[in-house]
């Protein structure tokens, strides 16, 4: 097995493996520290931050010959028998070096910084550079200002890395961004008339690594270290992007992207990024109401899931229609719990949201048209309860010519998926509709019991995205007061005792459904291929 | 030392920028001889037994570097002439070019042969409006006469040659700089390898080469290497790596000298010979106190290293860069070392590409210490703060990608380190009440409000 040592432990490489310095070191469990450099972008060497000693070992005397001066680690490949030394002073004083180059122009002015806490400069600073600032100069000043309508430019605390100019031209393929002038007085800037504005443009804000680039969505909103970070899918199309969702007693701040190779790589489209404001909308459904009459009684939860049931086995056929944004187990035990009542109960697939075409950038990102996250997964529990993709247009058909059914709709969706004709021809045939969605809809006026449901950052379940990867999360945020998850609404109604686990429906999900199979084992954070049921390993990187 | 000028042979007849005055004195008779004689693989051997370094300061063999195109590339292999001219002192490129083109041309041309070039690019700077003016001319000549274009001189060899006017920064003289600029970029050299070599101009083979280096060519291919390596210096019978300074070289002398100019001299000439001999000595009667033996970048003789030879490998052992473009600029007394850095540092803060970090900050770093100290408000610290700048930026150190910042760094180490107790003088005759603050003045940056 070839091997690449790095401050004298031995890393192994896979066969034809090509990583650089910078991911031996990684694995070797040694920070190189670097600014310009990452994975998902071409290799400029200009920050010099990475700089180690390097050599090669001879496999057969095991004697080291080393390179005689500094070199970049993200530059450096990793070949069998690269020996890197990162701990020696030389490596020091030369980042000691590039830390006080990068502070020379830097305002230091972390208080009012976004990025303080997360910030490289910053984090850097204090493991390898000087406790003593030597230069006095004043520091370049420049003002802030905006890139486009996601981004503004704090010009000064710029460190020039150029990881964004890289990504408008390697990623988006849209080239906004680019360095004028020259020398320290280099700015990130963007033409006159043609501002930063793609699909993607939130992503240079993760890039950068101090606080040059602030997104206009965060901006002064949260301290970083106040928010904790949790595991998340976006839903904001069938892409499934792997996400953090960063979040301060219960209130989202930010979604940002969470690295996963299967999926989206680094990436996340503005689209999703700043698509969770309708978590803390005040137009969220929060009370739970009964119809009587033309009056709407507010009722307690604890009754209501009691009464409804009550109801629905009064009526004898039930039809439930499994929105494509509920998760893998909450489809399966609202099909679950309609077979209960009625063992022909219709069981069909909501509509699916669709707004334009798949647009596709330069590195073969997409965002879906397709905007639900979870169609797939929905599709296939429909199919084992009905044997075929039953939608929603079927249920019309057979409600209109059929007995009195109760009918319970699923919702969750972001925004009015449902116009008052279908309303009105699913709210004349139904005997007993209850709706359970976050926001008001033509259907939830006509419903008989309106509850309130949460969003995806309240949610716990799996996903399943237009490539069939399989991905579980578990709630980022607590629901707002009233405010009950579909998934432990349907858990009481089948009379199950505890608390709601989505893992515990999700085993006998994967055992009653071939299409789930994979999903027996443990899924791990980057999801697994329902297609090829093989375990992905854990991320290295 | 009499010295018969070969390179500048033409440069004083009438309209020597002609095709016709070229050809009268011999001109294309090289180039004639070798498309019949000689293959591609064959002349870049007799280039390689000539020795003959590259004249655009870094000195790297040519053959050598011929040699390391792939072998068998489909192609196209590209030829980029450098005439980027821009270190201060030189101009031997532009006496070359505005005064005898076709020579440059048929440099060209052969280095294109051997190479297997089908297209060349010159990449001349923007202000240099005679030289492309007379240049572009000798090119129209040459294609009406068949020495340019399809099947050169009745050869199968055929050649386009272009002219490219770059706006004039000094990192487009940097080979990878000069790509990326021709490509239409902004000049940020780029990281290496690959090296031009495999991975050039629109990512195909390139070899990038000086104008004087490839009149060298030319008159290698007209008079042989025997001749040339009957001029200069041998290698070093000690050092099997050496290739030694053969041929003819073109010293620009300028400064504080009666006859400033451009001198053609065979490498190892002594600076005091240049100075004396060529150039009629200091003027006005003055005393020399430091001389640069090759472009600001190189460094700093003091009048004490004047008998060091001008060849590739003298100027080394006297701490300074190397050779460089061989641009003699004299100091005599009257001259501040202190304005002379300062003067140096200003002009490599704005070179600088801006890339990397260290050279980015450290030029920049050291011209405000200049500033200051050249406003009265030096310290004595600020002496060991700049020479710690110039050992840790550039590439002989590693930090940086492109040599600019050794540039900037020699004249700072060679400066300061020669003429230490001038610059101790200066900061305590004009700070004399702060010169031993050891501390950080405004230690504190002012923080920006947005």
């Amino acid at each position: 097995m070839p091997k690449v040592i790095v401050d004298g432990i031995e890393v192994e490489l896979a066969a034809g493996e090509r990583i650089n310095g910078i991911q031996a070191a990684q694995r070797a469990g040694v920070e190189i520290p670097h600014y310009c450099w990452h994975a998902g972008l071409t290799v400029v060497a200009s920050c010099r931050m990475c700089l180690v000693e390097a050599g090669t070992r001879n496999p057969d005397t095991g004697d080291v010959m080393m390179v005689p001066k500094l070199v970049p680690a993200c530059q450096t490949p990793a070949t069998p028998n690269t020996v890197f030394i990162t701990n020696s002073e030389k490596v020091a004083n030369a980042r000691a070096m590039v830390e006080e180059d990068l502070l020379i122009d830097h305002p230091i002015d972390c208080p009012i910084c976004d990025k303080a806490g997360e910030c490289n400069l910053q984090d850097y600073h204090f493991k390898y550079g000087q406790d003593q600032r030597r230069a006095d100069i004043r520091p370049f000043t420049s003002r802030k200002r905006e890139m486009g309508d996601t981004v503004t430019l704090f010009v000064d605390r710029c460190v020039m890395c150029t990881r964004c100019v890289r990504f408008t031209r390697e990623i988006s393929g849209t080239s906004e961004l680019f360095v004028i002038n020259r020398g320290s007085h280099e700015e990130i800037d963007v033409f006159p008339g043609y501002p930063l504005e793609n699909r993607m443009s939130g992503n240079v804000v993760d890039l950068c690594p101090v606080g040059a680039l602030g997104d206009k969505d965060f901006l002064y909103k949260q301290r970083v270290w106040f928010m904790r970070k949790h595991d998340g899918v976006c839903t904001g199309c069938s892409t499934g992007c792997s996400i953090s969702v960063e979040e301060n007693q219960d209130t989202v701040y930010r979604l940002k992207p969470r690295e996963n190779p299967h999926i989206n790589q680094w990436w996340m489209c503005d689209e999703g990024r700043y698509g969770y404001h309708h978590v803390h909308s005040d137009r969220r459904l929060t009370d739970v109401q009964r119809r009587d009459g033309v009056n709407w009684t507010l009722i307690e939860w604890s009754q209501v899931v009691r009464e409804i049931d009550e109801r629905f086995r009064n009526v004898g056929r039930v039809a439930v229609v499994l929105s494509p944004h509920l998760t893998v187990e909450e489809a399966y035990l609202l099909g679950k719990y309609a077979r209960e009542v009625d063992p022909q109960a219709q069981v069909v697939l909501g509509p699916v949201p669709v707004e334009g075409t798949d647009e596709t950038f330069k590195n073969g990102f997409t965002i879906h048209a397709e905007k639900a996250p979870n169609r797939r997964g929905v599709e296939e529990v429909v199919t084992h309860f009905m044997g075929q993709v039953a939608t929603l247009d079927n249920l019309l058909i057979s409600l209109a010519s059929g007995e009195p059914t109760a009918v319970w709709v699923s919702g969750g969706y972001k925004s009015n998926w449902i116009d008052t004709a279908a309303a009105d021809q699913i709210a004349s045939a139904a005997a007993c509709l209850v709706v359970h969605d976050t926001f008001d809809s033509p259907l939830t006026e006509k419903a008989t019991y309106r509850l309130p449901d949460g969003t995806f950052a309240e949610r716990e379940g799996s996903y399943v995205n237009f490539s069939d990867r399989l991905q579980s999360v578990s709630w980022a945020i607590r629901p707002p007061a009233g405010v009950r998850v579909a998934g432990s609404v349907y858990w009481e109604l089948l009379g199950e005792v505890g608390l709601y686990k989505s893992r515990r429906v999700l085993d006998e999900v994967a055992e009653r459904i071939v299409f789930f199979a994979a999903a027996a084992e443990p899924v791990g954070p980057l999801g697994v291929d329902l297609k090829t049921p093989v375990l992905e390993a854990t991320p290295t990187a | 030392m009499p010295f018969e000028p070969v390179l500048l042979a033409n440069i004083n007849k009438p309209e020597s920028y002609t095709l016709r005055v070229y050809e009268a004195g011999g001109g294309y008779q090289g180039l004639r001889k070798v498309l019949k004689e000689k293959t591609p693989a064959e002349f870049i051997e007799l280039v390689k037994s000539s020795n003959l370094r590259g004249r655009g300061g870094a000195g790297f063999p040519t053959g050598l570097k011929w040699s390391f195109l792939p072998k068998d590339h489909p192609g196209p292999v590209y030829m980029c002439i450098n005439a980027d001219e821009s270190e201060p002192g030189t101009f031997n490129n532009r006496i070359l070019m505005e005064l005898d083109p076709h020579q440059v041309i048929e440099g060209i041309i052969l280095s294109c042969y051997a190479t297997k070039a089908v297209t060349a690019y010159l990449y001349i700077r923007v202000e240099y409006p005679t030289c492309y003016q007379r240049l572009q001319q000798a090119i129209d000549e040459c294609y009406a006469a068949g020495l340019l274009g399809k099947n050169i001189a009745g050869s199968d060899f055929s050649l386009d040659i272009y002219l490219h006017r770059g706006a004039a920064a000094y990192i487009c003289g940097e080979e990878t700089g000069l790509i990326e600029s021709l490509e239409g970029k902004r000049a940020w050299p780029r990281i290496k390898p690959p090296f031009p070599a495999v991975e050039g101009v629109f990512r195909k083979p390139t070899v990038v080469n000086n104008i004087e280096t490839v009149c060298c060519v030319t008159q290698i291919a007209a008079r042989g290497v025997e001749w040339f390596k009957s001029i200069g210096v041998p290698s070093d019978p000690n050092n099997p790596r050496d290739p030694g300074s053969y041929g003819p070289k073109l010293y620009c002398l300028s400064g504080h000298v009666n006859k400033p100019g451009c001198y053609e001299a065979p490498l190892g000439i002594t600076c005091r010979q240049l100075i004396d001999e060529y150039g009629g000595g200091i003027w006005k009667g003055r005393k020399a106190k430091a001389a640069i033996p090759g472009g600001i970048s190189m460094g700093l003789f003091t009048a004490a290293e004047f008998d060091t030879p001008l060849d590739f490998a003298g100027p080394g052992k006297v701490g300074c860069l190397g050779l460089g473009t061989a641009a003699v600029v004299v100091l005599d007394e009257t001259v501040s070392m202190v304005d002379f850095l300062h003067n140096s540092c200003r002009f490599f803060a704005h070179e600088s590409c801006g890339q990397c970090t260290p050279c980015r900050e450290g030029t920049h770093w050291s011209l405000t210490m200049l500033e200051r100290i050249k406003a009265g408000k030096g310290r004595l610290k600020d002496l060991d703060l700049l020479l710690e700048i110039g050992d840790t930026i550039g590439i002989i150190p590693g930090t940086t990608i492109c040599g600019l910042s050794d540039g900037a760094a020699w004249p700072i180490k060679n400066a300061i380190r020669k003429f230490r107790p001038e610059f101790e003088e200066y900061i305590k005759r004009t700070n004399p009440t702060g010169y031993m603050v050891t501390e950080a003045v405004n230690a504190l940056p002012v923080v920006a409000l947005h």
